[in-house]
């Protein structure tokens, strides 16, 4: 079991920075996901604690230890690649006991302890085999049971079901997070999926561009984004987002609509904006009621059928009306041109300075 | 089904004439290649068979007589030959063992890229590029104990007490040994390397995380990740010192005495010294190519069982 915390950590390919100077505290027992796209860094972030990759500057700590420049081996943390990473010409069985016969664990304990963690994860009939004979899923369970094997301080996990389709993705998913309830080990797990991340995750942390954008729970990244990158990269789709003018309670959208503001923003606006200014609305596709009485308009653009509910795809009114994202019941349905009404739920609106892209605190 | 379809338009036919067929024009480049393997491979290793069943001297005005086993009768039973055989066995194992240590040995340090190691892996390749019958020559040059420069890079700087290697019955075998090791230690290296290069870096990645020391990743992954190229390199060495002839016969033509007469240096006397007995080294050429085959089929077992585990 162990805390991690990250203070100042930094790491630079050449003048290029891989990771931008970041804090994190990650807490014993949670689960926290390092989320963004591709070549954010998150990847870098994570080799960095596991002792892989050199940091260019800051500190790590294990348990309040300072391990910045420990080697991967003193670190006690287990670490799950990506591409499983198993040892081609050992057997299953000899794969899980690696680790436990580098430190020189007698016989029978090896025996012992391999055979709990191949129950654990359901492989006992695979440990015969050798990894190359495997499906991926069974290759990442005997990685997951190289890692158990050892009971690591913390669990460091690099894209684990990255290469896996779609159906055992969720399937592993599930298996993962049982794991991890029922060892209660530190985890850190990379991905670039947002819907893994939310699904998994104690916390999030979004990274963008080799910086941190926000760390929160999984609600709060979905619900209050710091800024529009989250905004955007969390859902799917994203926040619908809007430019408008304030303008004394009221937000002229650009095209034609008009959307009042709830009182608690207006309050925000104000003491950010003056009397008027440039702001962006956005709202979450389940935050728009549709409805007759709605203040704001847009024709039907598509609709797509979710099963449990219809994904309307609407095209603001007036120049150049941009494309939004609304959901709606499953029952009701919308003709294409079509002119729908629809309100924004008060409680799920939110707004973002335009020019520094950051959101807005509500005032109550 | 469809009756009376059009056949297809025979624009692209040949024209009539000077035209050669895809077929003669295959059966043209393979057969010079093919007469050439008959006349000068095929041929004689049938007829070399035949002659080991006869009396046969090259340099005999008669034909060959069949005489059945005689001179495999007369080979097995000659202590010399054991002698031979025991010899070449013992040249090959201290050879080929030194070549596997040392050609290893270097691949490892090798491995990490750094400033000029490109350079000095060529330079540590030329050796195994080199005629062996040059090698062996300018060996013996090295070799001398007046002026040769081995004795002085050794330690024997006085040349009238330094050791003559060729000279000396006990000296003579290590003599050959140590240049086979100096010429084709870096084939071995050769093949190390790539084997090397062809281990992923993720495994050592795992292999930390999974706090391996060093000994135990080079006994746990290095060596059995290289194993299947070693063993080649193992195979191809230990069949070409069975062979061994023209560095033997560079440095020493199997003298002094009868010190480094190899097997294949004891067929060359029987065929071309003294009685000039063809048949009889026909006959020991193929009791060689047995024993060669033999040990070949052993390692590609064994070969085969590192590569299934």
């Amino acid at each position: 079991m162990a805390t991690i915390q990250l203070q100042q950590v930094e790491k630079k390919f050449g003048n290029v920075h891989a990771v931008q100077p970041m804090d994190l505290t990650i807490q014993d027992g949670e689960f926290v996901v390092l989320l963004g796209p591709s070549g954010c860094g998150k990847t870098t972030t994570l080799r960095m604690i596991s002792g892989l990759e050199a940091v260019s500057s800051g500190q790590i700590l294990l348990n309040g230890r300072d391990v910045t420049w420990a080697h991967p081996s003193d670190r006690d943390i287990a670490f799950v690649f990506q591409f499983f990473a198993l040892y081609p010409h050992l057997s299953v069985w000899q794969n899980i006991a690696f680790p436990l016969q580098a430190q020189g664990e007698s016989g029978a304990n090896v025996e012992k302890r391999v055979a709990e963690v191949a129950a654990l994860l359901r492989i006992e009939h695979l440990l015969r085999l050798r990894p190359g004979a495997l499906s991926g899923g069974d290759q990442q369970r005997i990685a997951l049971a190289r890692a158990l094997v050892r009971h690591p301080a913390a669990f460091l996990m690099d894209e684990p079901l990255g290469a896996l389709d779609a159906e055992l993705r969720e399937t592993m998913r599930a298996e993962i997070k049982r794991l991890h309830i029922d060892q209660h080990a530190t985890t850190v797990y990379v991905t670039h999926d947002q819907i893994e991340a939310m699904a998994m995750g104690d916390r999030i942390v979004v990274m963008s561009n080799a910086v941190v954008q926000q760390v929160g729970t999984p609600a709060e990244v979905y619900h209050k984004p710091n800024n529009l990158f989250v905004a955007r990269f969390i859902g799917s789709p994203g926040m619908n987002l809007l430019s408008g003018h304030y303008t004394d309670g009221i937000v002229q959208l650009l095209g034609s609509g008009r959307y009042p503001v709830p009182e608690s923003w207006d309050r925000a606006l104000k003491a950010r904006l003056g009397q008027h200014g440039t702001v962006i609305v956005g709202f979450r596709p389940e935050a728009a009621r549709i409805g007759a009485s709605g203040a704001l308009a847009a024709t039907v653009y598509a609709t797509d059928m979710h099963g449990g509910y219809t994904m309307l795809h609407l095209s603001m009114e007036g120049e150049g009306g941009e494309i939004i994202h609304a959901r709606a019941n499953r029952r009701e349905h919308f003709k294409i041109g079509e002119t729908v009404r629809f309100d924004l739920h008060p409680d799920m609106v939110r707004f973002f300075d335009a020019e520094t892209e950051v959101a807005l605190e509500e005032v109550r | 089904m469809l009756k009376n379809q059009a056949a297809p338009p025979a624009t692209s036919q040949p024209k009539p004439g000077r035209q050669i067929s895809d077929r003669t024009l295959s059966q043209l480049f393979i057969w010079p290649t093919l007469i050439l393997l008959i006349v000068i491979n095929i041929f004689p290793l049938f007829y070399s068979l035949f002659l080991s069943f006869t009396n046969y001297s090259a340099i005999a005005n008669r034909p060959p007589e069949w005489i059945g086993f005689a001179n495999f009768d007369r080979l097995l039973n000659n202590d010399d030959i054991w002698g031979y055989f025991a010899l070449t066995g013992r040249y090959a194992v201290i050879s080929v063992g030194l070549q596997t240590v040392i050609g290893f040995g270097l691949a490892l340090l090798l491995r990490k890229k750094f400033r000029g190691s490109g350079v000095i892996t060529t330079l540590i390749l030329i050796p195994m590029m080199l005629s062996p019958v040059v090698v062996g020559l300018f060996w013996k040059l090295m070799f001398n104990p007046s002026y040769g420069i081995f004795n002085y890079l050794v330690g024997f700087t006085n040349p009238a007490t330094a050791p003559d290697w060729l000279a000396n019955s006990d000296l003579a075998l290590w003599a050959v040994i140590i240049v086979d090791v100096w010429m084709w230690s870096p084939f071995v290296m050769l093949l190390c390397l790539s084997g090397l290069s062809a281990i992923p870096d993720y495994l050592y990645e795992a292999a930390a995380i999974d706090r391996a020391g060093a000994w135990f990743q080079f006994r746990r992954i290095t060596l059995p990740q290289v194993a299947p190229l070693l063993l080649i390199a193992v195979l191809f060495r230990t069949i070409e010192a069975f062979k061994a002839f023209d560095l033997v016969m560079g440095l020493t033509g199997g003298g002094p005495g009868d010190a480094t007469q190899m097997i294949s240096v004891e067929i060359y006397s029987q065929a071309f010294l003294g009685q000039f007995r063809t048949g009889r080294a026909s006959a020991l050429a193929y009791i060689v190519l047995v024993i060669i085959i033999a040990v070949s089929n052993v390692y590609i077992r064994t070969l085969n069982k590192v590569r299934e585990g």
